[in-house]
């Protein structure tokens, strides 16, 4: 994977974060709505843990351990050879193996299918959660105005 | 003499029934589910993931449907449950300037870019009892006409970095922090030891600790820099891919005072900084860690020790952990017969000879 270019590890990062971020519900929903059901070997069993997370001092000074959150992973691969990988939020195997099926078909020939039918519309709806809370942030947004005292 | 040694099996057994049937309540009253928790209670269910360490909110919401609302209990559930994953790494830390804000406010500045943002706050309610709330109806929904900002919101202490008014914060070469929950506390911890016990440490005893420094307890004369609580994305690398992929995103409350300092030998007079990061919307944490956080720093910023408890690194990382401190002092309900059976033998040999001397000094 270390001689992937640059261009195809970008993309690789997107939808994998988009699938790890994913609501397990809408992910899964769309998933089965989809209907694809490709054969696959486990190269790792889901498997449910801790990833410590960390900040840093001040924002930008040391780093700092802030706590652990939950997540799963696992491996996968398909029967022509590719290989998809997951490390998702929260403890839903079901949601790791679909990320990871979702990981090794958009390595191949379903692309486009996999993106149309599960990562665009999860996205939009992660996008419309998102900024339907912008706007309500936007709501509560102080407007100072000058008091003129005095004549 | 009696001394117990066994038993109780059958005590013990029914006194975790008739917990069981408490914790339920009256059953003519519909029972509570855990998404109810998570949803409804999620102040609760943020305190627990942050001094649990563990960021999982259904996880949190059982462990307080568990113990029966008493966030402590529901805490020592957590941190246990967290001992029994494996950790399959450490994240890159978070970058809090890419944080989407539901709420950012500055005390410092009132035009800083990006704004004044309120959010879901308690600030300016009038705390009087809404007995609406006890009557069952729809919550009112909230306004959305706001424009949604875009693009990410500075730092405000970046506006004090460019004229170098403040004291600022680099990151070292070698950044892989220790972690106190893989190996003994050790004395001098260093910031990043101590920013841990804080962001885990109790609500409040970091809260006392801060208040403590406000009221002269070792003064450093903070101001809120900035408050803000939003989501940011969680990046790990993953060995087998050699590149680092979002795993999750949790939310975070990040406050970073602003302080007087008024100079010392190597540094010129300009601001220092306190800094409190927290899993959830756990506001009054943030502001407490920040504080204590700056009362820590009095060595490594050349001010004296003034010997005050905010400024003893000991004293506050050795009793801010409560599930430490509540194992250490609730373990002296459980049975100490035999304990006790020695210093009863102890305190009747003293007074036998206290009294047979005091016969003899008589006699004599």
């Amino acid at each position: 994977m270390k001689d992937l270019p640059d261009s195809d590890v970008a993309a690789r990062q997107a939808w994998m974060g988009v699938l790890a971020k994913a609501p397990a519900a809408a992910l899964l929903s769309a998933w089965d709505a989809h209907g694809l059901t490709p054969a696959f070997t486990w190269l790792r069993a889901p498997e449910v843990g801790g990833v410590m997370v960390r900040g840093r001092a001040g924002a930008t000074g040391a780093a700092f351990n802030l706590g652990e959150m939950t997540v799963t992973r696992c491996a996968l691969k398909l029967a022509d050879g590719r290989v998809g990988h997951a490390v998702v939020q929260g403890r839903d195997t079901r949601k790791a193996e679909v990320a990871a099926l979702c990981d090794a078909l958009m390595q191949g020939a379903e692309a486009a299918q996999v993106r149309a039918a599960v990562l665009d519309p999860v996205e939009a709806t992660m996008a419309r959660a998102a900024h339907t809370r912008a706007a309500k942030a936007a709501a509560t947004k102080v407007d100072f105005f000058t008091m003129v005292r005095g004549d | 003499m009696y001394v117990a040694v066994k038993g109780g099996e059958r005590a013990i057994d029914n006194a975790h029934q008739w917990l069981a049937e408490e914790r339920r309540g009256d059953r003519d009253v519909a029972e509570l589910s855990v998404d109810q928790i998570r949803e409804q209670l999620s102040l609760a269910v943020n305190r627990v993931m942050a001094e649990g360490s563990l960021y999982d909110p259904d996880l949190a919401a059982l462990a307080i449907k568990q113990a029966r609302g008493d966030l402590i209990e529901a805490i020592f559930l957590i941190r246990a449950y967290r001992t029994t994953l494996p950790r399959f790494g450490a994240s890159e830390p978070v970058d809090t300037g890419a944080m989407a804000c539901d709420r950012r406010i500055s005390a410092t500045f009132k035009d800083a870019p990006g704004g004044q943002v309120l959010g879901p706050t308690f600030d300016y309610t009038h705390r009087l009892l809404d007995f609406a709330l006890a009557a069952e109806g729809l919550a009112p929904e909230a306004a959305t006409e706001g424009e949604p900002a875009t693009g990410p919101v500075p730092h405000v202490t970046e506006f004090l970095n460019h004229e170098g008014l403040i004291q600022q914060e680099h990151a070292p070469a070698h950044d892989t922090p220790r972690d106190l929950t893989r190996e003994p506390l050790e004395l001098p911890a260093g910031r990043p030891l101590r920013l841990q016990a804080l962001t885990r440490g109790d609500e409040g005893f970091v809260l006392g600790m801060a208040y403590s420094t406000q009221r002269g307890y070792g003064r450093n004369h903070p101001f809120v820099g900035e408050l803000r609580i939003g989501t940011v994305a969680v990046e790990m690398e993953v060995p087998e891919l050699g590149f680092a992929v979002e795993i999750g995103e949790v939310v975070l409350t990040e406050c970073e005072t602003v302080n007087q300092f008024v100079g010392s030998k190597s540094e010129p007079p300009q601001f220092t900084r306190g800094y409190g990061l927290v899993f959830g919307q756990t506001e009054r944490k943030a502001i407490s860690m920040a504080l204590v956080d700056r009362a820590l720093r009095w060595e490594e910023l050349g001010e004296d020790n003034v010997g005050v408890p905010a400024q003893d690194e000991e004293f506050v990382l050795y009793h801010s952990d409560n599930i430490q401190a509540t194992g250490f002092l609730e373990h002296i309900k459980l049975p100490h017969y035999v304990d006790f059976q020695s210093e009863l033998e102890l305190i009747r040999k003293l007074r036998r000879e206290a009294m047979e001397g005091e016969r003899r000094e008589a006699a004599e």
